[in-house]
């Protein structure tokens, strides 16, 4: 080694005194790599958006295109399960907002039951969107594998004559076929959603271990904070995706 | 600002200094498992070398195949192969990652003054992913190959071709995500490691034109991610989103696609602009004119290039409409291109110019990529392209941008930044041939193009009518030049990793901040950090420096 680089390796030496164990070499404060970590992760959010906007835009298009199929194949989607699922990943976020604010303060324990508490709801979330995909298997509205138009021609009727799904109308078939697309961009985005979800209850665990080994209450509070990001922007997404497929034009 | 003359430091002192990046640590671990940005840089210098003398000899083949007019070296399937997987090797495994995944690393944590890039274990994530994409289309062309264009066009790549068209898409789509997070990467570094003093207008036009390539990484690569996701899942459990079967609809493939894709192109060229810029400066011995101007075009370049992709699709069944409003701002794109241009002239006027290699291929970059350039406003007016697209013009006008422009930008920035990265110099006389075969060469291959197209020679056809031959002759003659005059700098820069003099701190007295420490650089870069108090090319500032500093210790 030449003089020059001893130097640098003792200077490198005291620095790591003054600054937390947590600080990576190449950052000068702490601050610096707090903020570039916190702008990494919105501009990955920004790609994720893009990423979902490609499928918004196709889902708009064909909206616009196949307004009486979407309409009727909309209300085979039920309102009382999306509206839980919402209800329940709002709860989800709420709780990963504790868990961030728990990690500010340095409450150990609070942070793992907040981030406990996180993944329930956010596998609740997918339990839910589980019964609804099986019901769509048991309908014959899995687009590609298993699809039939059959309850859009003749809707399925209660014994006393009336539709089961409240307002349905049956569709002549060239438009009863454009149904599939709808199902198709349904099982795209809600797939989509839900692989994030998986993704992120993964991580989750990973964090809450960490968790419960005090590695976020030092101080170190910028996994947590991103990782609360995420958590929000997938809620945000279905904040989207609810309304667009189950909602709008119900009754049009 | 006059121009400053500066003599040329005396090389025969230098020393290569005995820590250095590379010699830091040893073993194939201590490279795979790196941090070190400019480490990483050297990989993917080893691996995009690796992809572009296999994408370079498919399109050898393609030229030996159209060197007659029959159909005598390869079947229409295979040759459809060929130039399928030449595209896409080409594209996503060279063109679109090189020069900001070799070059960008490197340089971008040294020029504004900081230790690394923001994230180290990402940026090794991006390497791992490219190498991943690479093996994926490595063996797509293994196995079969696949031939619907490294467009991935449907309807012809979910209905009516059975080659691999999943593995390469997969492998497309794995390459996005290597080069989303090498933007992002970029982007947070730029903003957020900058040395003290270093304010945005301060910054070499090289970080500059990082940034606006990194914002269209993110924001485009998405979006074509999504589409081949769509087009696997069309193919392998009939989604039909693309299917006009099933009520879909083809176009919007395409529209999804080129959102990517036409700033794809944006991602290949404007990092080589940003070399040029401060290739011209430092051999011009002076400030980029117009410094402000050359910064900001980089940024409009990178936001006009978001509202012109249906220029790809004018034959394609779009609305009249909405093809005129594009053809007007596909026009548009070419005044952020020519201020670019006009500023490089300026640069040089009156400054001290020397004809170092770096130097004579961005003279031949500005040559090609204003002939590019140019040609691509024919295909921006809509009555020339109808006449003009899908011909060899098509080919010609893309390869003078894409191999005129950004290889030769390329190739300015390895002669340049070599003695940097490897504390080596290139020998000067052979490489200076080297630049001039290479310049002969390319407009021998792609001018003779312009004139197939012209005629009305389609692309993609592996059998042409006889009178085409005379030109086609030529371009492949062309092609055998322009392959000598790639495999020349392979061959001395190698040599020269062993025998190249030593190149010393500063070989060039070029002004940017990766000069001012050794070369090869420590691992992290500097012994301090540097604190900026001067603009970017103050050759004052430089000579002013070199005269205080004690320029040998015992």
């Amino acid at each position: 080694m030449d003089s020059q680089a001893i130097a640098t390796g003792a200077a490198n030496a005291a620095e790591h005194h003054a600054h937390p164990s947590y600080q990576r070499h190449h950052f000068e404060t702490e601050g610096q790599q707090r903020e570039a970590a916190s702008l990494g992760m919105w501009v990955f959010l920004l790609t994720e958006i893009m990423f979902f906007g490609g499928m918004f835009f196709a889902y708009l298009l064909y909206r616009n295109w196949y307004n009486p199929a979407f309409v009727e194949a909309s209300r085979q989607l039920s309102i009382p399960m999306g509206t839980a699922n919402t209800a329940i990943l709002i709860t989800s976020g709420f709780f990963m907002a504790l868990g961030v604010w728990a990690a500010e303060v340095r409450k150990r324990n609070l942070l793992v039951l907040f981030l406990i508490l996180t993944n329930i709801f956010g596998c609740a979330f997918l339990g839910v969107k589980y019964f609804e995909y099986k019901e769509k298997w048991e309908h014959k509205h899995i687009p590609g594998i298993r699809y039939s138009i059959e309850e859009f021609m003749h809707p399925l009727k209660n014994a006393n004559g009336t539709t089961e799904l409240e307002g349905a109308k049956a569709l002549p078939q060239d438009i009863a076929q454009q149904t599939e697309m709808f199902f198709f961009l349904y099982f795209a985005m809600t797939g989509m959603h839900a692989l994030h979800m998986i993704i992120g209850i993964g991580l989750l665990v990973f964090y809450t271990y960490g968790a419960a080994k005090g590695k976020y209450t030092n101080g170190y509070v910028m996994p947590i904070e991103n990782f609360g990001l995420y958590w929000h922007f997938v809620d945000i997404v279905w904040i989207f995706l609810f309304p667009l497929l189950y909602l709008i034009n119900r009754h049009g | 600002m006059s121009a400053t003359i500066i003599s040329l430091p005396d090389q025969s002192t230098a020393r290569l200094p005995k820590v250095n990046y590379l010699n830091k640590e040893h073993g194939l671990l201590s490279w795979l498992l790196t941090g070190d940005h400019k480490r990483i840089a050297m990989l993917y210098l080893i691996s995009t070398t690796f992809f572009f003398v296999i994408g370079g000899a498919f399109a050898a083949f393609i030229r030996m195949e159209l060197l007659t007019p029959a159909p005598d070296l390869m079947t229409s399937d295979t040759y459809n192969k060929v130039f399928t997987a030449h595209g896409l090797i080409m594209v996503f495994l060279f063109l679109v990652p090189a020069v900001p995944a070799i070059f960008g690393n490197f340089l971008i944590p040294m020029m504004i003054g900081a230790k690394d890039l923001a994230f180290p274990k990402v940026n090794l994530l991006s390497w791992y992913l490219y190498m991943v994409a690479g093996c994926l289309m490595l063996g797509t062309i293994i196995f079969g190959g696949v031939d619907t264009g490294w467009t991935f066009t449907t309807p012809l790549s979910t209905h009516y071709v059975n080659t691999n068209v999943i593995s390469a898409g997969l492998g497309a789509f794995v390459a996005g995500f290597s080069s989303i997070f090498t933007g992002l990467n970029f982007i947070v570094t730029i903003h957020r490691m900058r040395a003290p003093g270093l304010t945005w207008f301060r910054l070499p036009l090289f970080v500059w034109a990082h940034y606006a390539a990194s914002i269209q990484m993110i924001l485009g690569t998405p979006v074509v991610a999504i589409a081949i996701v769509l087009v696997a899942l069309e193919r392998t459990i009939g989604i039909g989103v693309f299917d006009p079967a099933k009520g879909g609809d083809p176009i919007l493939f395409q529209h999804l696609f080129w959102f990517y894709s036409h700033p794809a192109v944006y991602i290949m060229i404007l990092p080589p602009m940003g070399i040029i810029s401060e290739v011209m400066s430092t051999f011009s011995r002076k400030r980029v004119f117009g410094y402000t101007a050359v910064a900001f075009s980089s940024v409009a370049i990178a936001v006009f290039g978001f509202f012109v992709w249906a220029h790809h699709m004018f034959i394609m069944g779009i609305s009249n409409y909405s093809a005129l409003v594009f053809s007007l701002l596909t026009m548009l794109v070419a005044v952020p291109s020519a201020i670019k241009i006009f500023n490089w002239t300026f640069t040089m006027y009156k400054g001290s110019i020397t004809f170092e290699t770096p130097m004579l291929y961005a003279f031949g970059f500005i040559g090609l990529f204003t002939i590019g350039g140019l040609t691509g406003v024919f295909l921006g007016v809509m009555g020339t392209d109808i006449h003009l697209t899908e011909t060899y013009f098509i080919v010609a006008h893309f390869h003078f941008v894409m191999v005129g422009g950004a290889l030769m930008g390329y190739l300015a920035a390895i002669h340049f930044w070599w003695p940097k990265m490897t504390g080596r110099m290139y020998p000067e006389s052979i490489s200076k041939l080297a630049a001039v075969i290479a310049f002969v060469g390319f407009n021998l291959t792609f001018l003779p193009q312009f004139m197939l197209g012209y005629m009305g020679m389609p692309r993609r056809y592996h059998a042409y009518p006889p009178e085409f031959q005379v030109l086609n002759v030529l371009s492949t003659a062309g092609a055998t030049v322009l392959g000598i005059g790639y495999m020349l700098p392979m061959i001395y820069l190698v040599w020269s990793l062993k025998y190249g003099k030593i190149a010393g701190d500063n070989p060039w007295q070029a002004t940017g901040l990766e000069w001012q420490t050794q070369s090869p650089p420590l691992t992290e870069n500097f012994t301090e950090i540097p604190i900026v108090d001067h603009d970017a090319y103050d050759y004052e500032w430089l000579a002013h420096k070199t005269h205080r500093e004690v320029t040998s210790v015992g």
